[in-house]
């Protein structure tokens, strides 16, 4: 039931309430966009017919740039990683 | 759409699943060496979804063995009470075109297997006007081409509500169609579930990552604020699980318990200010019942007045369930409840894949797709297959 399903923005309907948005491989779909502001080409997530947010592409690779650095830090703080400082 | 590839392939990576596997037993082992033999970290996640990622890709199998993934409450479909799938099955026969999610359509109300109509699916077997469809537009448009007296079946958490309340608060509900509106809120289940189920201590939440793109992450800051329990709103590929579970493992470690957002490219701290807005204005926040469970506090939604055209049942004069009326509604030895609220594994179930299979569930955490019965029974892999079998015992 809270499944949702990134897809893209393609068109606007009605003043922006109706999307139509592909979920790849030429599958389009019309829904509800009246309470997620869309643009099109914006990547958005699906839910039950609704776009319930908008996707950050780039986010995404600073988020795993950000979690790296948080691991090397871990890895050098462990004492039972070889190069580890110690306890 | 090479955007959204990009990222499922960043997420999918075996080379960074594989240092955070590491990093989540090199801070496991040192948390361990801190507490001793007892050393147990128990992490629920509130989603089905998660269930399904944990499940599908094998994930409790690369879990240290002092770290165990526990379903909790995370599908709306399994805690929607008997009495309101009785209702739609009632209206079904009385010549009521009934429309409601896939997920639904098996779903069970209180009728015994073999006495009456179980579930709206057999209600359409013997008759009954009862259309399966994929969202709430679909439904209001197939109501106004079949002019026929509709009701739709509305279930789910917050993150299909700004779904049911759109039409209703734009007036697009045709006159001809009515909804029974059994939305459910899931931080007060969370708080349910600390306050009232003895015997799990649980160090780590993992939060659902589609409900906070409408609540926002901020809708669980109350966990490790008030309860002191490490928790990060996660997406849903394996990569993100992982990260949280090294995140919660980490604060642990630490001592130093807060609300992280793992899902970032999609999950921001306020939520989607529009829907939480035509979610406060279509609907009041009660005390509200969950199958198995009970009522529990401001925890579902009704229609403000104003909106009782659209509530089916102010319009057929069908009560609402009450604390008083309200009495336990799972089938009998079903332990659907004990297995949302994270006390029992769908494999403590003596029905599990017996009396009860996807193909033929008896209960309704074997019903929807994201129920922890359906999820295990399909998704078995990767070591669960063995657990199960083990625990079923057909292992020789
Ligand atoms: S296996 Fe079936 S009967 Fe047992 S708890 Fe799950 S849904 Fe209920």
């Amino acid at each position: 039931m809270c499944l949702g399903v990134p897809a893209q923005v393609v068109e606007l309907k009605e003043g922006g309430r109706i999307a139509v948005v592909d979920f790849g491989g030429g599958v389009l779909r019309e829904v509800d966009a009246s309470f997620t502001p869309v643009k099109v080409g914006d990547y958005v997530v699906v839910h039950a017919g609704t776009i319930i947010a908008t996707v950050d592409p780039e986010e995404a690779v600073e988020s795993i740039r950000t979690w790296n650095e948080i691991i090397s830090m871990l890895k050098a703080e462990d004492p039972g990683e070889p190069g580890g400082q110690g306890a | 759409m090479p955007a959204l590839e990009r990222i499922a392939k960043l997420y999918r990576g075996d080379e960074m699943a594989r240092k955070v596997v590491d990093a989540i037993h090199a801070v496991a082992r040192r948390i361990a060496e801190r507490e001793g033999r007892d050393s147990l970290v128990k992490i629920m996640d509130f989603c089905g979804t998660h269930e399904w990622t944990i499940t599908h890709f094998g994930l409790r199998s690369l879990m240290p063995s002092n770290v165990e993934l526990v379903a909790g409450p995370g599908c709306p479909v399994c805690i929607t009470p008997a009495y309101y799938v009785d209702v739609a099955i009632r209206l079904a026969m009385d010549g009521v075109k009934v429309f409601t999610y896939g997920d639904a359509y098996r779903l069970p109300g209180s009728a015994r297997r073999g006495a009456g109509i179980r579930t709206l699916a057999e209600a359409k077997a013997r008759g009954g006007d009862v259309e399966v469809v994929y969202s709430m537009l679909d439904a209001v448009r197939r109501a106004r081409e079949s002019g026929k007296e509709s009701v739709f079946l509305a279930v789910g958490f917050e993150t299909t509500t700004p779904a049911t309340a759109s039409p209703v608060v734009q007036g697009k509900i045709p006159v001809n169609m009515t909804i029974i509106n059994v939305h459910r809120l899931t931080p007060p289940i969370a708080r349910y579930v600390f306050e009232n189920v003895p015997g799990i201590p649980l160090r780590g939440v993992i939060a659902p990552g589609h409900v906070s793109t409408i609540t926002g992450a901020k809708a669980w800051r109350f966990i490790p604020e008030e309860y002191g329990i490490p928790t990060v709103v996660a997406g849903f590929e394996p990569l993100d699980v992982l990260l949280a579970i090294l995140e919660i493992l980490k604060q642990i470690f630490e001592g130093k318990p807060r609300l992280v957002n793992e899902y970032t490219r999609t999950v921001t701290w306020d939520g989607n200010l529009g829907a939480q807005r035509l979610m406060a204005e279509c609907c009041d926040v009660v005390e509200a019942a969950w199958r198995g469970i009970g009522f529990v506090p401001d925890s579902g939604l009704v229609f403000k007045d104003k909106y009782r055209r659209v509530d089916a049942l102010k319009q057929y004069g069908i009560p609402e369930l009450t604390p008083e009326e309200w009495s336990y509604d799972l089938p009998p030895g079903c332990r659907c409840a004990d297995v949302t609220l994270g006390k029992a594994k769908p494999t403590d179930c003596p029905m599990f894949m017996r009396a009860c299979t996807p193909a033929n569930p008896y209960g309704p955490c074997m019903v929807s797709m994201e129920g922890t019965c359906s999820v295990w029974a399909r998704f078995g892999g990767a070591g669960l297959a063995e657990e199960i079998a083990r625990d079923i015992g057909l292992e020789p």
